[in-house]
């Protein structure tokens, strides 16, 4: 059902846990749906040096919330907010359709914690990316 | 790798026997039973026997046993049959919450016909109360459905009780005894039934074959057309193979019954003990007692079924969740939320069930096994053993919930 790469991602996920002193946190999902998300981003600069997960929930939410921590590592704000919930899921060489609903949180979630993090910053960015990052 | 097989309620690995009993009948005795020539005839006796057999088991006449394609057959022809035969009598039907989905959505089938059904709740053990059975019934009620005891949490149901208030109402009465056939006994006077539905391959026989018994004098239409067959009952050449193994697993099963229900009961209560001492913030599903002696089902709350039975499953040993996310749909259980659980608790739903292939060392090596993996997701879970489920939002299901703070 899953692909190789979901397995090793479910099997041995990177970076579980919750960064120290977190410049932004975020919490997607609901515990009701069966799938939450958390996930807490560490930013030097304009670049995201380290990302951490917790989630509840299945094979797919478990593999995508790792995949992401290791896509954004070393991206810069604005690379993040691009990173899609489709472009997670092909990272993973794809999920099965009926898991596609989880896939959307491993993304929703960086976007949530960059959020956090220019609201604690009472930062922004140029419209045009932040509207990119919306998708 | 060790294979421990602990999913006997999705299905049963056929007995050896059994599939040396059906051989002869998939190879040189294919003769069709309804011929007239000499291997018809030996196929139409050993058909014959088989129906003998199953139907002294059961306490019943041979003409009483219908055979089906399947369990979910059985349970179709039942409610559909006797729906439409009787609808100037009556067209209401009660049944339960928490049936297998072959009896639910047979009865959401007929309502879509113009039938009307009640289904009666079940408390947080999973039974149904008979009072409220019987508080449903109206002038207009020709059948309940209630099943024997339940495929998730294993509650074996009152269905004597049942039984007589159906009686007393003058209405028929169905139970679906696919999960207690073979296991417990079943006999269709002592449970006072009019109808009961049987699967093989919940009883080590094949799979592709039931039988539905259906009382003397019970109207009821066929439900597949064609060809005279079963008494004009269930038309379809028949699957003399699997019949004969079906008969054949009933047999032993039934010789067997005693000593397998109590060793495997003792299993059930040793994984169950066992379980409830090596991990905290768990809940067994279902009836403490008056349940099916191989059923074990928990609840694991902060973790979710699927990745429990991912896990699982790398170690070789095979389960089944209740989880929406195990199912592919967005709903955890419907038997779960019947018994009142939360949602999110019901989808960290986990269901081993033994059977006579399992040994105390396949429980041991669950128990050695299942608190690590538990602990492994919950060190990964944003809830903690302390934490609630707390505040979280969803963008796919703001029906299915009320999320707080919403996500985009
Ligand atoms: C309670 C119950 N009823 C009906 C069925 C359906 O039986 P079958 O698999 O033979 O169609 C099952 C098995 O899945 C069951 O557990
Ligand atoms: S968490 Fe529910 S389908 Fe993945």
């Amino acid at each position: 059902m899953y692909s190789q790469k979901v397995m090793d991602h479910f099997t041995n996920p990177r970076n579980i846990g919750e960064v120290e002193n977190a410049d932004g946190v975020g919490m997607v999902g609901n515990p009701i749906c069966g799938d939450v998300m958390k996930l807490s981003i560490k930013v030097d600069g304009d670049k995201i040096v380290d990302a951490k997960f917790k989630t509840f929930g299945c094979g797919a939410a478990i593999a995508t919330s790792s995949m992401v921590t290791e896509l954004v590592k070393g991206k810069t704000l604005e690379e993040a907010l691009e990173i899609s919930n489709k472009a997670v899921a092909e990272a993973l060489d794809g999920l099965p359709a009926n898991k596609m609903h989880c896939s959307n949180l491993a993304a929703d979630a960086l976007h949530k914690a960059i959020e956090d993090y220019l609201a604690k910053k009472q930062a922004t960015l140029p419209e045009k990316k932040r509207a990119a990052g919306e998708g | 790798m060790r294979t421990v097989y602990v999913d006997n309620a999705a299905t049963t690995r056929p007995r050896p026997e059994v599939v040396e009993a059906m051989l002869p009948y998939l190879g040189e005795k294919y003769g069709n039973p309804s011929s007239i020539y000499g291997i018809a005839r030996e196929a139409r006796a050993a058909l014959d026997e088989a129906r003998e057999k199953v139907a002294a088991i059961l306490g019943a006449d041979a003409r009483e046993i219908i055979f089906t394609g399947s369990g979910t057959e059985a349970d179709n022809t039942a409610i559909k049959g006797v729906a439409f035969a009787n609808r100037q009598k009556g067209d209401h039907i009660i049944t339960s919450a928490i049936e297998h989905h072959a009896v639910l959505d047979s009865v959401k089938r007929l309502e879509k016909h113009g039938f009307r059904a009640t289904y009666v709740p079940v408390d947080s053990q999973g039974m149904v109360d008979p009072a409220d059975v019987e508080a449903s019934i109206t002038d207009r009620t020709a059948l309940i459905s209630i099943m024997h005891a339940n495929n998730e949490v294993g509650s074996i149901q009152p269905i004597e009780e049942i039984a007589e208030i159906a009686k007393k109402h003058g209405v028929y009465f169905h139970t679906d005894a696919v999960q207690t056939m073979g296991h417990i006994p079943v006999d269709v006077n002592r449970l006072g039934v009019d109808l009961l539905s049987l699967s093989a391959h919940k009883f080590y026989g094949p799979k592709g074959v039931g039988a539905l018994y259906a009382r003397r004098g019970v109207r009821m239409e066929r439900y597949i057309d064609g060809g005279g067959q079963e008494r004009n009952r269930r038309a379809g050449t028949e699957s003399v193979a699997g019949i004969i193994g079906l008969a054949k697993a009933l047999e032993l099963a039934s010789a067997e019954m005693e000593h397998e229900r109590e060793r495997v009961s003792r299993l059930r209560d040793r994984l169950i003990e066992g379980v409830m001492d090596r991990i905290s913030h768990v809940r067994l599903n279902g009836h403490p007692t008056r349940r099916l002696p191989g059923n074990v089902s928990f609840c694991f709350e902060f973790i979710e079924g699927e990745s429990l039975l991912l896990n699982l499953d790398m170690l070789g040993v095979c389960g089944s969740s209740g989880s929406a996310c195990t199912s592919g749909s967005l709903e955890p259980s419907h038997v779960l939320l019947a018994m009142g659980l939360p949602h999110e608790v019901a989808h960290g739903s986990l269901r081993l069930t033994l059977g006579r292939y399992n040994t105390e060392e396949d429980v041991d090596y669950v128990l050695e096994h299942l608190p690590g993996i538990v602990e492994k997701l919950r060190a990964m879970s944003p809830f903690g053993t302390e934490a609630d489920f707390g505040d979280a939002s969803c963008a796919k299901c703001e029906d299915a919930a009320q999320p707080v703070g919403k996500a985009r």
